[in-house]
């Protein structure tokens, strides 16, 4: 859409919104209204779908959208690549790199499907939001082994519920305490205590040389990310005092290690294993709080304090203070209105959406809500380019085609459009901004890919600058 | 494919064509007129071994760290090539030594990092945004060269990488592709041509700049390039990944269309098991890389007068041997710079020795020199930024130190 028919797009809406056909709730009825629900809240209509939401009513179908599990999606169901289940052990790393590897491909391949033909689409974006909200890098060491896991039951089942919940459930997800290191992080003094464990294992095990043990301390990195990226924003007032004291708290956070999960305990020896099972030691799946690497100290986050000797609740004090946190808020509601707005979204909404947030002790569902309802939503139509994914879904969807055999080829092809899934390195995820999807080779690798896609009849208009708007 | 700019003259973007657009076309000319300098970077993602690369051949522990790996002094059988009478080259290394004796092959080892990670991922991150430590900088040291020089073109910057890589990343236009030849918009049954149409007529003016932009950009190129590629003076580059992206950034330069830094990546460095001494797995990479830079080198022919190559990795490996006949990850690491604008025939940087204590936790060769002296002489001395922009170009670093490898 061009610049011109934007403007006077959103002058007729105006005018619109102003007049008669505006719906009970606020929500426009008109199909250019219906269509650009259908851009931002779904990957792009299909041939169709303007007409089946104007049966229902377009107010109707959102609220649908919102409450995901009412729709029926045993088409996707049907279509979804089979997906490999971990296996509690692995023979050796190898074989456990070649499982991450092998599961990512997997996992891609129903991205792509899911985003093209799930009934459920506004769920899709926000798994797609919240997973680049708190990215992970399938590339970074073992990474890839839990990312599938990660999506499934540490993102998924939030994105409709309480920020408060899923953020805990990324914290303790093994995908990010590798990511972002916490699994390596302890109090110094208390990681002396494990090497003198370890060394009494490799005794155990009746190792000639015991291991020399990892050199663990304190790891900032998941705390400077948890503040200034999941949470609170860069802005967000925060110290490097707070990073510290909240560094300090999550300490102890770690994997279980591969050895010790299913039915193969790993440890003989009585000691070691009245170590393991000590007071205060927690075993969620692969999530493990050690006591003994935990710093038992006092903290202070963000001016409250967390008192000493809260062992796991230090690090759940910290996610309830910094998930009230009002800066918080603001940050939530800034990301999703520039996901479904506007890259600069107006400040209005954002307030509004924050407020929400605040009021409703982080429903997401509500927050949500109020920003794809609004009036700002209504106005801001073709104001966002299309991400590659929104590019290549929406174009699979409007044509119609198939994905005959596997994804396999489209994943291929947000690789050649600069996204590839799942291979985001740093952990602020992609921009969600156009300046950032706007570039000469991008734009030529579009151009080919709508050729590959659509016929001749519709290639030019799926290629042509109108479509990656949305 | 049919011609493009044929199509574009006759079609209803006349205006836009190149005849008639004083656009980027003309600036890249002037800027080829300048005759920029020109910087390639390399970057041996998985950790180069330095100590096996740029061998210490005159210190004693050196040889008792790596009883099985390590590389024999000079004059023995397949020894290292001696440089300075303690460094010398991994004998794969040999075609690169006349540019050592030419003056224009400079060294410097134990380069590294301020930040102690041993993780590839952080490691390869800190150094291509050039901010150590600092996980949340979102665009590399290259692109904000790009930046605080207001670049106009993106020919200026081109990286032959499938993708943009973090170096390259950031707000300043550039190009990433595989080779000249992808960077084109086929055309289908005459879809093509209509979706360039339609990119010429819109008025929505961020695509269409973009696309016009990639318009041009392809003509240029195309039109610079056509024909197939015979690289001069016998330069016979290796048949392999590195040896053809080295290929087409030679390509690129020759065909002065204003580019000013180029990027190249070289993988397989993460040698943990059986890396080999004279022969095997490392010395297979070091070969790979030693043809295709003395290839480059000898493709630019008198051009290698404005131009640096530089190499790096995101850190060294340990000083001793492991268990497996490999080495794990370390810290100091060494880097080559290859060019007329380089002080050569020298191995710069303090040499911090291989004892216990003297080492990087007891372990790894030390760093003395801070990665990012390295790049801000380079912007400046090298690409002519000026000392005001480095703030920008390396930010959070205060006072760069002068290395003196680039001639003032």
């Amino acid at each position: 859409m061009s610049m011109g028919r934007i403007l006077a797009g959103t002058l007729l809406l105006a005018a619109v919104l102003a007049g008669s056909t505006v719906g009970a709730a606020g929500v426009p009825k008109d199909r250019d209204a219906i269509e650009h629900a259908l851009n931002r809240l779904a990957y792009g209509p299909r041939p169709g779908d303007v007409e089946r939401v104007q049966q229902i009513g377009l107010a109707t179908w959102i609220e649908q959208q919102l409450h995901p599990d009412g729709l029926d999606d045993s088409a996707l169901a049907a279509r979804l690549p089979e997906q490999p289940t971990r296996p509690d052990t692995f023979a050796d790393q190898m074989e456990a790199r070649r499982w991450g590897r092998q599961s990512v491909q997997a996992l891609s391949a129903e991205k792509v499907v899911r985003a093209i033909y799930s009934e459920r689409q506004l769920e899709e974006q926000l798994v797609d939001f919240w997973f680049n909200h708190f990215n992970v890098f399938a590339g970074k060491g073992r990474t890839s082994e839990w990312v599938v896991d990660y999506e499934r039951r540490a993102i998924r089942p939030h994105v409709l519920g309480k920020f408060r919940d899923l953020l805990e459930s990324t914290a303790k997800s093994p995908a990010m305490l590798f990511y972002l290191d916490n699994w390596l992080s302890a109090d110094p003094a208390a990681a002396e205590r494990q090497q003198e464990l370890q060394r009494e294992r490799a005794a155990l095990r009746g190792n000639q040389q015991p291991p020399q043990g990892r050199k663990r301390g304190l790891n900032e990195n998941y705390g400077r990310e948890l503040l200034e990226l999941h949470t609170l924003g860069v802005d967000g007032g925060y110290t490097q005092q707070d990073i510290i004291d909240v560094a300090r708290a999550f300490t102890g956070w770690t994997i279980a290690p591969a050895n010790q999960q299913g039915n193969r305990p790993a440890l003989a020896g009585g000691r070691a294993r009245q170590l393991q099972q000590a007071r205060g030691a927690v075993q969620e799946g692969e999530f493990r709080f050690v006591p003994m690497l935990h710093d038992t100290g006092e903290k202070t986050v963000l001016g409250h304090t967390i008192k000493a000797g809260g062992g796991i609740e230090d690090g759940r004090q910290v996610l309830d203070i910094i998930s009230r946190h009002p800066a918080t808020a603001h940050h939530i509601a800034f990301e999703l209105a520039q996901r479904f707005v506007a890259d600069e979204p107006p400040k209005g909404l954002v307030d509004r959406a924050a407020k929400k947030f605040r009021d409703t002790d982080g429903d997401l569902r509500e927050v949500v809500k109020t920003i794809v309802t609004s009036d700002e939503f209504f106005k801001a139509r073709g104001a966002k380019v299309k991400t590659p994914l929104e590019f290549l879904a929406s174009a699979m969807r409007a044509t119609g085609r198939d994905v005959t055999g596997d994804a396999r080829q489209l994943v291929n092809a947000l690789m050649q459009m600069g996204m590839p899934l799942y291979m985001c390195q740093p952990p602020t995820g992609y921009d969600d901004t156009a300046d950032t999807w706007v570039s000469a080779g991008a734009l030529v690798a579009r151009m080919n890919i709508a050729q590959r896609i659509a016929g001749p009849q519709q290639a030019p208009s799926i290629g042509g600058p109108e479509f990656q708007r949305r | 494919m049919t011609s493009r700019r044929v199509f574009i003259k006759s079609g209803a973007a006349a205006m836009l064509s190149l005849g008639f657009a004083p656009g980027f076309l003309t600036r890249a000319a002037a800027a080829a007129d300048a005759r920029k300098r020109l910087l390639i970077a390399v970057f041996q993602r998985g950790a180069l071994d330095g100590l096996n690369m740029l061998v210490p051949f005159g210190e004693a522990e050196y040889y008792r760290l790596r009883p099985s790996i390590g590389i024999a002094q000079p004059g023995r059988d397949n020894g290292a090539v001696d440089l300075d009478g303690f460094f010398g080259f991994h004998p794969r290394m040999a075609p690169l030594k006349p540019l050592w004796d030419t003056g224009m092959l400079a060294a410097l080892h134990a380069c590294g990092s301020p930040d102690t990670t041993r993780s590839h991922f952080d490691a390869q991150d800190y150094m291509e945004s050039a901010t150590p430590g600092v996980k949340s900088t979102r665009d590399g040291w290259l692109n904000r060269y790009l930046q605080a020089t207001n670049s106009t073109t993106p020919l200026q910057g081109v990286a032959v990488t499938r993708q943009t890589p973090r170096t390259m990343q950031g707000r300043a236009r550039t190009l990433s592709f595989a080779g000249v030849d992808e960077f084109a918009v086929r055309d289908a049954a005459g879809s093509g041509r209509a979706i360039e149409d339609s990119y010429a007529r819109t008025a929505d003016s961020l695509l269409g700049a973009s696309a016009r932009e990639a318009f041009e950009a392809m003509d240029v190129l195309q039109k610079a390039t056509a024909g197939s590629y015979q690289p001069a003076n016998g330069a016979d580059y290796p048949r392999t990944p590195f040896g053809r992206a080295l290929q087409e950034i030679a390509r690129i330069a020759k065909a002065d269309v204003g580019l000013e830094v180029a990027f190249a990546e070289s993988t397989g460095w993460d040698t943990h098991v059986n890396q080999g001494s004279d022969n095997g797995q490392l010395a297979g990479r070091l070969d790979d890389l030693a043809r295709g830079l003395d290839a480059l080198t000898r493709d630019l022919g008198d051009r290698m007068a404005e131009t640096v190559i530089l190499t790096m990795s995101e850190f060294g490996r340990a000083a001793a041997e492991n268990g497996n006949g490999g080495t794990d990850h370390g810290h100091g690491n060494a880097m080559i710079l290859i060019g007329g604008p380089v002080k050569g025939g020298r191995v710069y940087g303090k040499w911090p020795g291989l004892r216990p204590e003297q080492r990087f936790e007891a372990r790894d060769l030390a760093v003395t020199t801070d990665f990012r002296d390295v790049f801000a002489e380079i912007v400046t001395a090298h690409l002519g930024a000026p000392p005001s922009a480095l703030p920008k170009i390396i930010p959070g670093y205060a006072a760069p130190r002068p290395l003196g490898i680039i001639k003032g």
